[in-house]
């Protein structure tokens, strides 16, 4: 059937702000499916919250609204659009839920909207684990045996009679938090009890486990209308069953399946994608026996997921893109091929390559979180490589997660007893891989290996070939000849293993491969292992036994075997070329944010007539989309991996500066080859990340910043201390997102931190800075040299001291004095101007009075960049790509100074994923620990406020129960806050401190026990569910703090707010107090909120205005 | 040991040899299948061709008791990018490298296979010939001297020298031994048969009796078979004369099922041509839409000659399946002479299992 003709405007839902299990995939879904729709002359509205997507880009919809994603505002949407139907399989969970709730309470319905692609029926049958397990019955395939328990004796029944393990999640939890596998009664007990009470329902999922080497086998497939189903890729988890595949090293295809073992899992997972009636993608998990036929089906996903971006990127085909077009009633064989542009989107690809997915752990940040994997998936983020080896290609991906490893380094606190070692190998954990090569440096049997981890032989046989093949480096030391070298090299070790294994610097291996010519080549990923001739400009390099095809890289412009008309590619060659350098994995700290910043310069490189180039190795992205760049290369981002790059596509010169820290991380040894860095030198970039240099000119331009020192002993850091004064801020040097960064008060509390920390980093210093209480202000300043164009100022809604990527801010600033301000614009721009930026810096500040010190200068896109071209409709990562290429502001349109303020105050707001990481304290501090934001944006201040307390999912009623345990230092300030959540009708309750103090101070607060001083205690009202809010700062003594650490993480569990800075508790009450005053919730797309020359007429004709 | 392999037009790639000394020639070809190569190298259809797989990593589970296609290897030769002895599978008895050399089978390994299929696809599949521990010149002189893939019979070195019932095993057992029927029997013309053939119709019902591809139609119909499949094979399907008569004279006498080879044969048959694809279909993925439905099955393929749909107007067969890369005939029906055939591989082995249904609806037919 072609295309529907009644569906002309379509709503998609986004996923919302980035957590763990929900990242920036969703992002390269929507905008895919936005484009998708749009090609075949469909009007999109687009709702999501998260500000930092490129989805939500006015340029990706007809209509785009970052209101927040719950029923009430999407019902709100709904009215005002119209829309005929509602793509529901492209934003994660969040959309599918959201979707499910629309049609389940009618609302689809009162508005004919129309849920198109699959059916509701079909997203509940897969959703719902009793409704999957019938229907699997129903198909024959076989599942698990399970069941749901409501208490312990029923979970004990079920145990005696299967026997252990089992896995026991408990039921309505989001993504099946606080889920675990228990291999003993004991940790049954523990478990089921633990999941029994953080279900909302009581209710647990008991399900026999599968023996533990049993592989995870995943498929990708996809259904129209007419029933053809075809499948996009497997993949093989390299850990067995029980851990996450979102925790998984994933490798594509799977390696260890037969044809037989292989067509039969296609075959069941066909079977299931048409017993569901899918119309669209859909993800089929499955558990496969190591020594049988045998199988499990393990969960359906009836949407677009993680494993269908993976599967995209690994294979070239765009799920996303095809299942928007299925979802208005195309089907396969009648969707173009992208990548071939001959044939159509119904065939199955093959690769000739070997991917291999390597996740990305928060563990660097929480260095107290559980480390353990399991059931529940803990990874920000993924690396993905490709190669023609599996060693290769797992090497790329070792290098490319950015945790300072060159390769499969051995773990650092050698020697590991074997002991340890089969602790760390049992029990799978983000260092496996590294103990791995531990245990074969070590010579452990490859059986041994096998018995303790369940990974299949043939993996870690692989594993082993990396050590030998080390080995053999070591062994060859100085001596190591050109064969030996171009071996290694074909194997896959990079320059920095070969030049750490034999004590040859690594620039002179370089210098001897360019000699020896010892180039990677560079191969095209096109669906069709060469088959056909493809058009997709997306390369990863290889070292073949002969580098005949090292240069140029392949493409059938290039081809002299093929027929393809050498004219374009004369053409091409005239073109200008700069790389873009991204951001790699998506860690905290450096999130999908800085890859809207890659995609939005490469938009600008093309639109001014550059050939652009992105090196990037994030799956998940829009940035690695083929149809982003002119050319993709999807590599580490190591200085021999990019050089390697430069090398042949020899660009005009390379962008740092809106790849994150990742980028600006190679700035020196790039400048020092030789290669030209497009905007800001280098020299400026040093000048503003190295602190002492920094520092000296900051006195030159006599700008104020908070007293520091950089210090190297413990005794020194006291001395330091005092001269600086306490309160003091504490870092081990060159961190970025605020690593071991803690406020000390007393000399007691630096000791403590210097105890903690020299185990950290030893040979780098410390820096003490006198912490300045203050407002936090932040801007991100436009500088070519001549003038500096603020486009706006974020004022924090939490004082300093909180990091500015966990804190809330609003722009335009609220509270900011005319002084405050022009120090802000005066300093940004001096600043500017004298480190000679080209492009962006990003510039914090602590305003303490009228004072305005300078806290740090980022010589790059921030994270606040997309979230402020949003709201003031400047576009800002344009306009620093142009003028990195020599475009200067007033060229452009722009001039200096700050510009004028947005109309609309937009309110951004974090997210964390506490819920995840179990054991991490949700505390706020000067060390970030959120994994995204969304964004409010209304006609007031406290309606954006609002909306983006609603859209980080702070939901607090009206009035309710308060919990509040203060440190005394904060007493007298929460004094006025308590009092007010009091008037408003809340009930407070306070440990007996903060009571004593509340009370003789005239409010009515109840005492509470202490977790120490028995029941009932904060922890068992917490429990109860009697709580809805909790007010809890930190407080510098152990004992008390232990407790506070552990009633935050129930609160966590629970999903009950805990508000842990005094500002965000006087941000809500003005939010709440908002809420009483004003009934409605109002909408309204971005277009009218900040207009856009294109859709200006447009949202006249369609917007009715409200408020 | 250093192999070499050189292509016809001069071409040479050098890389390591992973199975039987020697030098063999052949029509070089290549499948993009990503698992299946214990199926592949025992597939008849080989016969003559030095087979390229695409997917670079071959081995990783080794070879096992059950998955062989007949008795023994049929490519000419192998190549590949890395060939592993790291092999893990609960049913592998050996490892691939050794399986190579133990069977004779001479192989090429570490060689740019992408570069050697962009050659192929842009060039057309050609001669070639792979050397282990000799000279380019030496292997250039054997490939020159080879006579043409297309001017030589493969089908009768890979038939049955004798017919026989098949049980699952593959038994020699003269015609006047194989006993009363069982269940429907089905003759089966063996032009280079794969056991899975025979498998699928064991498991839907029928009892195959596999004839040597010179028989004639008379042998067949010797047996009362209530059908005829006419099984894949090698090479160019203009020189069989003697599969396309006994076809012919089949033709109306008893339901056919063509598959691959057979389809092409009974296309000749019926009046119709086949040409030479430049690099023919080969591997797990190829799309062919069914007309009727307008579903499309993914379908695995291996041939290197199509039916002209040119040939066929008046030979009262319709086009029933076409590929949706190329449009090239996948399916044919002629109703009055109750003919039915397929150019893909419904047996699959390797491939998807998507149109295995066939099978049954062939001897669903048989039974009408
Ligand atoms: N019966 C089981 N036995 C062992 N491990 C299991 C079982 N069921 C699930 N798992 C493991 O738990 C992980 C998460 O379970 P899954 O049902 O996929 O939930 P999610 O919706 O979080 O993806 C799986 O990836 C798998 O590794
Ligand atoms: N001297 C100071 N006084 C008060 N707060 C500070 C001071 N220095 C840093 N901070 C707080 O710590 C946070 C992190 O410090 P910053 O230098 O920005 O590190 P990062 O490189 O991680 O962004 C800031 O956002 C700010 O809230
Ligand atoms: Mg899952
Ligand atoms: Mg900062």
């Amino acid at each position: 059937m072609p295309k529907r003709e009644d569906v002309h405007k379509v709503m998609v839902i986004g996923s919302g702000p980035i957590i763990i299990g929900q990242a920036a995939e969703f992002d390269y879904a929507g905008t895919q499916a936005c484009q998708s729709l749009r090609e075949e002359g469909i009007s999109v509205v687009l709702c999501n919250s998260n500000p930092a997507t490129i989805m939500t880009d006015l340029e990706i919809a007809d209509r785009v609204y970052i209101e927040p994603l719950t029923a009430e505002y999407l019902e709100k949407v709904i009215e005002r659009e119209r829309p005929d139907g509602l793509l529901a399989t492209l934003g994660g969970q969040t959309g599918l839920n959201l979707a499910t709730e629309l049609a389940e309470r009618g609302i689809l319905d009162k508005h004919g909207v129309e849920l198109l692609g699959t059916p509701l029926s079909a997203i509940q049958k897969a959703e719902d684990r009793q409704f999957f397990k019938t229907l699997m019955r129903e198909l024959g395939e076989p599942v698990p045996e399970s069941i749901s328990a409501e208490d312990m004796d029923t979970v004990r029944d079920f145990a005696r009679e299967r026997g252990m393990p089992l896995i026991i999640r408990p039921a309505y939890t989001l993504g099946g938090t606080g889920g675990g596998i228990a291999r003993t009664w004991e940790q049954l007990e523990a478990i089921a009890d633990r999941g029994l009470k953080l279900s909302p329902r009581r209710q647990v999922l008991v399900e026999r486990c599968v023996p533990r080497d049993w592989k995870e086998i995943e498929y990708e497939v996809m259904r129209d209308a007419n029933d053809t189903c075809i499948t996009i890729c497997n993949m093989e988890n390299l850990d067995p069953m029980g851990v996450h595949t979102g925790d998984s090293i994933v490798v594509a295809p799977s390696q260890t399946l037969t044809d037989r073992e292989y067509q039969m899992l296609r075959t069941a997972s066909l079977r299931i994608i048409r017993g569901l009636k899918i119309e669209g993608g859909c993800n089929v998990q499955l558990a496969l026996d190591p020594h049988s036929f045998a199988y499990y089906v393990i969960e359906v996903n009836p949407r677009v997921s993680r494993s269908s971006a993976l599967a995209s990127k690994a294979t070239g085909y765009p799920i996303a893109r095809v299942s928007a077009k299925i979802a208005i009633g195309l089907h396969l064989d009648e969707i173009p091929n992208a990548v071939t542009q001959k044939t159509t989107a119904a065939f199955e690809p093959a690769l000739d390559y070997v991917v291999v997915k390597i996740p990305r752990w928060p563990f660097d940040k929480f260095q107290r979180a559980d480390r353990s994997l399991g059931p529940q998936m803990k990874a920000t983020g993924e690396v993905m490589a490709i190669d023609r080896t599996f060693e290769a290609a797992l090497l790329k991906a070792a290098r490319s997660l950015e945790v300072s490893q060159a390769g499969l380094d051995r773990p650092r606190n050698q020697p590991v007893s074997l002991e340890t070692l089969s602790g760390k190998l049992r029990e799978a954990n983000d260092e496996r891989l590294n103990y791995l090569a531990e245990a074969f440096w070590q010579a452990m049997p490859i059986e041994q290996a096998h018995d303790l981890t369940g990974i299949d032989p043939w993996f870690l046989r692989k594993i082993k070939n990396i050590v030998d093949a080390e080995r053999r480096l070591l062994t060859a030391g100085l001596r190591l000849s050109d064969a030996d070298l171009a071996e290694a090299k074909q194997f896959g070790l990079p320059d920095a293993v070969i030049a750490a294994r034999t004590g040859i610097p690594e620039m002179t291996l370089r210098a001897r491969r360019a000699a020896l010519g010892l180039r990677p080549s560079y191969k095209m990923v096109d669906t069709c292992a060469a088959e056909f001739e493809a058009a997709t400009p997306y390369f990863y390099s290889t070292y073949e036994n002969d580098s005949q095809d090292a240069l140029p890289p392949e493409s059938d412009a290039y081809d002299k075997t093929s027929s393809a008309d050498t004219a374009a590619a004369d053409i091409r060659k005239q073109k200008p070329r700069a790389i873009v350098i991204g951001s790699g994995p998506i860690r905290i700290g450096q999130g999908i944010e800085f890859d809207y910043c890659s995609v939005h310069a490469v938009w600008a490189l093309r639109e001014a007539g550059y050939e652009a180039i992105i090196i990037n190795n994030n799956p998940e992205t829009v940035s690695t989309d083929f149809d982003t760049s002119d050319r993709l290369y999807f590599e580490p981002l190591t200085f021999e991996d990019v050089m390697n790059v430069i090398e042949i596509e020899k660009p005009e010169g390379v962008i740092l500066q809106f790849g994150g820290q990742t980028a600006l991380n190679l700035a020196e040894q790039l400048h020092e080859a030789g290669v030209p860095i497009l905007g800001s030198s280098f020299s400026a970039i040093d000048m503003a990340e190295d602190r002492e240099r920094l520092d000296t000119l900051l006195a030159e331009l006599q700008i104020p910043r908070p007293p520091g020192r950089a210090v190297s002993s413990p005794a020194e850091a006291l001395r330091a201390a005092e001269e600086v004064g306490y309160p003091a801020l504490v870092r081990p040097s060159y961190v970025l997102g605020g690593r071991a960064m803690e406020i000390v008060y007393n000399p007691d509390e630096l000791n403590g931190y210097m105890k903690h920390v020299t185990q950290v980093t030893t040979d780098r210093p410390i820096w003490i800075d006198h912490y300045v209480l203050g407002v936090e202000v932040e801007v991100d300043a436009l500088c070519d040299g001549t003038d500096v164009l603020i486009p706006g100022i974020m004022e924090h809604i939490e004082r300093a001291g909180v990091h500015s990527g966990d804190s809330m801010a609003v722009c335009p600033p609220q509270t900011l004095s005319p002084r405050v301000i022009d120090q802000v614009v005066e300093h940004a721009t001096r600043l500017a101007l004298r480190l000679g930026v080209r492009g962006l810096l990003n510039v914090q500040y602590v305003a303490q009075g009228e004072e305005v010190f300078v806290l740090e200068a980022n010589p790059r896109a921030s994270r606040t960049a997309p979230y402020l071209s949003k709201i003031t409709g400047i576009p800002i990562i344009r306009l620093a790509t142009l003028i990195s290429i020599g475009r200067t502001l007033a060229e452009l349109g722009y001039k200096g100074g700050l510009a004028p303020e947005p109309i609309h105050p937009a309110v951004k707001a974090p997210v964390f994923s506490f819920g995840k990481l179990s054991k991490v304290d949700v505390q706020l501090g000067p060390e970030m620990k959120s994994t995204g934001e969304v964004m409010g944006i209304d006609t007031d201040y406290a309606g954006a406020l609002y909306k983006a307390l609603v859209a980080c999912g702070i939901e607090v009623p009206e009035q309710g129960v308060l919990v509040v345990t203060l440190a005394d230092r904060d007493k007298a300030e929460a004094l006025p806050v308590v009092r007010e959540f009091e008037r408003s009708g809340f009930q407070i309750y306070a440990t007996s401190g903060t009571a004593n103090f509340l009370v003789r101070n005239g409010t009515s607060a109840r005492t509470v026990c202490k977790i120490s001083e028995g029941s009932p205690n904060t922890l068992d009202l917490i429990r109860q569910n009697r709580v809805d809010l909790i007010i809890n700062t930190l407080s510098p003594s152990h004992r008390v703090e232990e407790e506070g650490r552990q009633m935050r993480r129930a609160a966590v569990e629970r999903g009950i707010p805990c508000l842990t800075s005094l500002d965000t508790a006087r941000a809500l009450l003005y939010a709440l107090d908002k809420r009483r005053q004003v009934e409605m919730i109002h909408v309204r797309s971005m277009h009218e909120y900040v207009g856009h020359p294109r859709s200006e007429d447009e949202c006249t004709v369609g917007g009715h205005e409200e408020a | 040991m250093k192999a070499l392999l050189c292509l016809e037009d001069g071409v040479t790639f050098e890389g390591e040899s992973v199975g039987a000394p020697g030098i063999v020639t052949g029509e070089v070809v290549f499948n993009t299948g990503m698992t299946g190569y214990q199926e592949i190298l025992t597939d008849p259809s080989y016969s003559g061709q030095i087979v390229t797989l695409t997917y670079p990593l071959i081995g990783n589970y080794g070879i096992n008791a059950e998955d062989f296609q007949s008795a023994r290897t049929q490519v000419a030769g192998f190549v590949v990018r890395q060939s592993t002895s790291d092999a893990s599978n609960w049913r592998s008895k050996e490892t691939l490298p050794e399986f190579l050399a133990d069977r004779g089978v001479v192989a090429i390994s570490g060689i740019d296979t992408r570069t050697l299929t962009r050659l192929l696809r842009s060039q057309g599949v050609m001669m070639g010939g792979i050397g282990v521990g000799v000279t380019a010149e030496e292997v250039m002189e054997r490939v020159r001297k080879a006579p043409a893939y297309t001017s030589h019979d493969y089908v009768r070195s890979c038939s049955t020298p004798t017919p026989y019932l098949w049980t699952g095993k593959p038994e020699a057992v003269a015609l006047d031994e194989i006993g009363p029927a069982t269940s429907t029997r089905v003759a089966v013309l063996d032009l280079g048969v794969k056991y899975n053939i025979l498998e699928q119709l064991r498991a839907s019902g029928v009892e195959p009796i596999v004839f040597p591809c010179t028989s004639s139609a008379d042998a067949l119909l010797q047996i009362d078979p209530a059908g005829v499949v006419l099984t894949p094979g090698p090479g160019d399907p203009a020189r069989l004369d003697y599969v396309v008569e006994t076809t012919r004279d089949l033709l109306g006498k008893r339901p056919l099922f063509g598959i691959c080879l057979g389809h092409q044969a009974i296309a000749h048959a019926l009046g119709g041509r086949t040409f030479k694809l430049k690099f023919g279909h080969r591997g797990s993925n190829h799309p062919v839409r069914d007309l009727e439905t307008g579903r499309v099955y993914i379908t695995s393929q291996n041939h290197g000659f199509a039916v002209d749909p040119e040939g066929l107007e008046s030979s009262g067969a319709a086009i029933t399946q076409v590929n949706i890369n190329d449009g090239t005939v996948e399916g044919l029906r002629h109703r009055d002479a109750d003919a039915f055939s397929i150019q893909y591989h419904p047996e699959a082995s390797p491939g998807p299992s998507d149109s295995s249904y066939l099978f049954q609806e062939f001897v669903e037919r048989l039974h009408r």
